[in-house]
């Protein structure tokens, strides 16, 4: 990278997350004038437009790209009609260890005098709780599942090339013939959809409004620029502002601002998960790449300069606070934009472009954590794109991750999807699939799909509290066949999943009635045509998910019941309970026997693994194809983010020898520790299931850098993931760990079982190595530059 | 049990297996299942996988990881001098290695080098990392131990694996009767031929077995087309002076085929080994050769006109 942004990056990483209340002044002082005026959509776009004329514009030194959200870098603000945050809330995010936020006391005060007795008992979480059944509020608290929308609104939406071919003034001409076509006389819903037009042609000029306040602000700074070439700068960049997004892009660097402005739009209008993301960018830049270096205005390393001065922007962005259980689930900065690379394009060819190398250039240089990057291969693009990306995984920082292609497009299809919507479609967030441009795929949250079988173990009751949480399944001790403790479990994985889609059916209406997203709804097929907004429907296609939690652990449990307690009947259900409820104290042996002499999930042995396969298709039954409110289904999810730790911390030991308050295993990988026979069993084991009829599973893969070096470890690996996903599997993600890891491994083998290490001539896992052999890898490890 | 005739009836016999290593990428080209087989004629001071040496079953025994629970000992059918935890003296003669106390052991403590097998079962459990050997174009590895030394077992294997379109390697010290060796060589796709050292009683003094035959079965090996990679363990000491990489580089150019040479490295994987097997460690200190030595040996190896990798990976 150049010296500019160098200096860009640097200060971004220096930048330490802040909140920005402008936000919730602003906005609280339009509602409070201006509630009970407007019907909802139109006020909440008044809303927006009252933001993009008032909001603070920041135009960085040496910045090409232009645009924050806050009033100035890493500042993040509030979204109080979501939920309003309490002065608590505030000073504990300033605190905090983890993930903090800062705020001056000054802003506190602020807070608490303008924002907060406005919102207190009328944020939309506040109505939404006072709503919910008892039942849902005692699953929620003991950990059953987790809940999504209650502080960020539905999101996980993507972008299509639409926006690098129009811009906002065609889409106003595509509102204007929506709302000419309408027809009162025979449409009951004419008028209601009139108002969600006339809130998208709102925030339509709003967003004209806002990129013209940059253009101004640039000039300005033009004007009194001493330095001649940075004065060149911010003369283009305000041509660029005045012309983007009112039109179409025209070269590399408006298609670049562009995209920005829309993400701050949409970033800007609600605190939607995963922010946004521009999807398959080497496919939409494409264009504007080749006919700029076609005819000599663009030069390849100005192109990456502006793609790095993008990257320093999402990298500016930190994931608006959350608090309590949402904190738990996704304890990190990270906001989940997750840019897409290579695989197919809309007629099924491959891809992979100039651009797509470029861009993979940009995630090695800028080694930054946004935003998220993945590649989608498929078997139509070449081993030379597979191995340049895993010539960047390699280096350790967990990116890109990769995802098969080709599964993705089918996962897609079987919920119902054209196979050219597929095809534009892609992964976002963790690993989700989704139609990009055209689908509102809204995860709703995380199932603890072992908890359900300690409330099996326990007739129903949650030992944690002793209080009777799930439906009566039957006395443990009087249950004699595995098929009787495996319905049990089935019982109480249903009863509980209903009581999550009635929760989940109340906020999905609280969200359509309250907070319309008209911005959002302008960027998402087929919002304007059908007058719907994007959280009501509008959307051509609209999937609910929730998302399983913990088969690992899970499967390796119900292993040790089918295996010791039933097949073999050398363990007692008694005296597995008993041990279990005293979290194996004083019986170090037995939890040893379970953890070493039971057939578990991750080693290809189809003992374990079916399983597994039985538990995943049991959970995909309980959910799959219930209709949600927006017209669409619901579907299954296998990913964590960081939920597994917070499962596992709500639950006591598990009969396959976890202790209590542990973590579950994470996504679809075995239990930590588990696997013993390499990543090849690994693989095989995880491709048991059926990821096709899933929206995404997730598989986390450690190896030292050792393992992956030369020409060898690359051949190795795409070896392995062209394996991987010859199975249609959906997603892999390879962490080369560091020495400090290893050192953490050396301490705790227990919980690092599953790190394999190239040895000399052959590969191990470490914690079976000698202690004079680590020591030998952690000298090596940190030769290598970790 | 295990047999060393040549002509048996395919699939029938049965073979003794000390550890399935899945997704090795060091013996052969590709993604390799490699299979360590009981028992070798050599014993050498270095040897890797000590465990392979004995053809009959050992037990292992990892201390650090022993609960001192007492299971063994209950389980143990040897009345005097049987199973004890670790920590206690043990009577390694007396065992019988039954593998009772690995059964019940919870912690996985205790290890029973030494699996029996059928042809079938054998390579039913290679093809399981078939989808792998497909895109990496790998295959499966027969080491040991020394894989010749259950020839027959070897052979059926072989060939079934050629029946099931699977690519097949054969890791060998060299030493065995030579229509045996060749009778292997016909049947497998490759051959890792290792290669100690060229002087005899040097050879003698550290493998426990002179190298006339090894040397005598490569030539007569390079008169036919068997594909075969040289593979030489550099072991400092032993075979690394310049005397002796010198006349193993003129044996090799001498030979009637050109092959591929392989330089492995010394590592002190074993050392761990040793101590689950008898509480003791090789060479205690020796180091691994360093860059430079490994540059000097690869240059003289070039020197006579050979291909040189150093490491095992193609």
């Amino acid at each position: 990278m150049n010296e500019r942004v160098q200096r860009l990056r640097q200060k971004s990483l220096d930048a330490h997350p802040s909140i920005s209340i402008e936000r919730a002044v602003l906005l609280t002082e339009f509602y409070r004038e201006n509630t009970g005026k407007y019907p909802q959509p139109v006020l909440r776009a008044k809303a927006y437009h009252h933001l993009c004329a008032n909001k603070t514009v920041y135009i960085g030194d040496e910045e090409l790209i232009v645009g924050e959200r806050g009033h100035e870098p890493k500042a993040a603000p509030t979204y109080p009609e979501i939920i309003c945050h309490s002065a608590d809330d505030l000073r504990i995010l300033d605190n905090r260890a983890m993930t903090s936020y800062h705020i001056s006391a000054g802003d506190i005060e602020t807070f608490e005098r303008e924002v907060i007795p406005f919102w207190q008992g009328r944020s939309l979480r506040d109505q939404i709780f006072d709503s919910l059944p008892k039942e849902w509020h005692q699953a929620f608290s003991a950990g059953i599942f987790t809940e999504f929308m209650e502080q960020r609104a539905p999101g996980h939406t993507v972008g299509d090339g639409k926006i690098f071919g129009k811009g906002m003034l065609d889409f106003k001409e595509e509102i204007a013939a929506a709302i000419k076509d309408l027809d009162p006389a025979s449409d009951p819903e004419a008028a209601a959809r009139r108002d969600q037009l006339d809130a998208m042609d709102i925030v339509a000029d709003a967003a004209i409004l806002y990129a013209e306040r940059h253009a101004e602000k640039a000039a300005e700074m033009a004007s009194s620029e001493a330095d001649s070439e940075r004065q060149a700068e911010l003369e283009r960049i305000a041509e660029v502002c005045r012309h983007v997004p009112a039109n179409a892009p025209r070269d590399f660097w408006e298609a670049l601002q562009t995209y920005w402005f829309a993400h701050l739009g949409v970033i800007t209008e609600l605190n939607g998960w995963d922010a946004y993301n521009p999807g398959h960018l080497d496919h939409h830049l494409e264009p504007f790449f080749e006919s700029g270096t076609a005819d000599g205005s663009l030069e390849r390393d100005f192109a990456k300069e502006l793609l790095e001065c993008l990257w320093v922007k999402f990298n500016n962005h930190p994931a608006p606070p959350k608090v309590g259980v949402t904190a738990e689930e996704s304890g990190t900065y990270t906001d989940f934009a997750n840019i897409n690379l290579g695989g197919v394009r809309t007629d099924g060819s491959d891809a992979v472009s100039e651009v797509s190398y470029l861009l993979l250039e940009v995630i090695d240089e800028m080694h930054l954590l946004q935003p998220s990057n993945n590649i989608q291969l498929s078997r139509k693009n070449h081993d030379d794109f597979l191995q340049a990306a895993l010539k960047v995984i390699r280096k350790g920082y967990g990116f890109p991750s990769i995802f098969n292609s080709d599964a993705v497009v089918e996962e897609l299809v079987r919920q119902g999807k054209t196979v050219e919507d597929a095809r534009e479609g892609g992964t976002s967030g963790c690993v989700e699939a989704g139609a990009f441009g055209k689908e509102a795929f809204i995860l709703t949250g995380y199932f603890n799909l072992p908890k359900m079988l300690e409330l099996a173990l326990h007739d129903g009751v949650d030992p944690r509290t002793g209080a009777q949480l799930g439906p009566q399944t039957g006395d443990p001790l009087r249950i004699s066949s595995f098929d009787e403790i495996f319905e049990a479990w089935r019982t109480q994985v249903r009863h509980f999943v209903d009581i999550k889609y009635r929760g989940n059916l109340v906020f999905e209406r609280m969200f359509a009635d309250w907070a319309q997203a008209p911005f959002l709804s302008i960027l998402t097929d087929d919002c304007i045509s059908k007058g719907r907004d994007y959280n009501a429907g509008g959307a051509r296609y609209n999937t609910s998910y929730i998302q399983g939690v913990g088969i690992g652990s899970l499967t390796d449990s119900f292993s040790v019941l089918k295996h010791h307690v039933y097949d073999d009947e050398s363990l007692s259900m008694a005296d597995l309970v008993a041990a279990i409820d005293d979290d194996f104290e004083g019986q170090e042996a037995l939890r040893q026997r379970l953890l070493n002499k039971t057939p578990r999930y991750g080693n290809d042995d189809d003992r374990a693994d079916d399983l597994m396969v039985r538990c995943f298709e049991t959970y995909f039954e309980s959910v799959e194809g219930r209709p949600n409110l927006r017209g669409g289904e619901y579907h299954i999810n296998m990913l964590p983010t960081t939920c597994h730790v917070y499962f596992g911390a709500v639950m006591g030991a598990m009969p396959d020898g976890r202790c209590a308050g542990v973590p579950l295993s994470e996504g679809i990988s075995p239990v930590q520790g588990a696997d013993r026979q390499g990543p090849t069993a690994v693989f095989k084991s995880a491709a048991k299931m059926d990821h096709l009829k899933t929206g995404g599973t997730l598989l986390n893969m450690k190896f030292s850098p050792r393992l992956l070096e030369g020409s060898t470890g690359i051949d190795m690996m795409t070896s392995l993931v062209r394996g991987y996903f010859g199975m249609d599997s959906h997603h892999v993600q390879f962490n080369v760990v560091t020495a400090e890891t290893l050192r953490e491994a050396q301490a705790d083998p227990t919980n690092h079982r599953d790190l394999i290490v190239r040895v000399a001539g052959y590969s191990d896992y470490f914690c079976d190595i000698s202690r004079e052999l680590q020591e030998e890898i952690i000298e090596r490890t940190e030769h290598e530059g970790f | 049990m295990t047999t060393n005739a040549v002509s048996v009836e395919p699939m029938t016999s049965t073979g003794r297996v000390f550890n399935l290593q899945r997704c090795s990428v060091h013996d052969g080209p590709g993604i390799r299942t490699t299979v360590f087989l009981k028992g070798c004629p050599l014993s050498c001071s270095w040897c890797h996988n000590p465990e392979g040496i004995d053809e009959a079953p050992v037990l292992m025994i990892s201390a650090d990881r022993c609960l001192t629970c007492g299971a063994c000992s209950e389980a143990c059918p040897v009345e005097k001098g049987g199973a004890v935890p670790a920590g206690q003296v043990w009577d390694r003669g007396a065992c019988t290695c039954c593998g009772s106390c690995v059964e019940v052991c919870p912690a996985d403590a205790r290890e029973l080098a030494g699996l029996d097998y059928s042809v079938c079962e054998l390579v039913d459990e290679l093809e399981r990392d078939r989808v792998f050997f497909e895109t990496s174009g790998g295959g499966v590895t027969f080491s040991g131990g020394e894989p010749l030394a259950q020839a027959g077992f070897l052979i059926d294997c072989l060939r079934e694996c050629r029946r099931r379109g699977l690519h097949t390697t054969v890791d060998t010290c060299g030493l065995a009767a030579r229509e045996t060796l060749l009778e292997v060589a016909r049947s497998a796709d490759l051959l890792l031929f290792d290669l100690k050292h060229m002087d005899p009683i040097r050879h003698r003094s550290e493998t426990g077995s002179d190298n006339r035959l090894i040397l005598d079965n490569l030539r007569a090996l390079s008169e036919s087309d068997v594909e075969i990679w040289v593979r030489i363990p550099l072991i400092p000491g032993f075979n690394d002076d310049a005397a002796n990489i010198e006349a193993t580089g003129a044996f090799l150019e001498g030979l009637r085929r050109r092959y591929r040479v392989f330089v492995l490295p010394y590592h002190g994987i074993a050392n761990g080994k040793r101590s689950r097997l008898d509480g003791t460690s090789v060479e205690a200190g020796m180091q691994p050769p360093g860059v430079e030595k490994l540059g000097a040996v690869a240059a003289e190896f070039a020197k006579h006109n050979l291909e040189v990798t150093i490491g095992g990976s193609p």
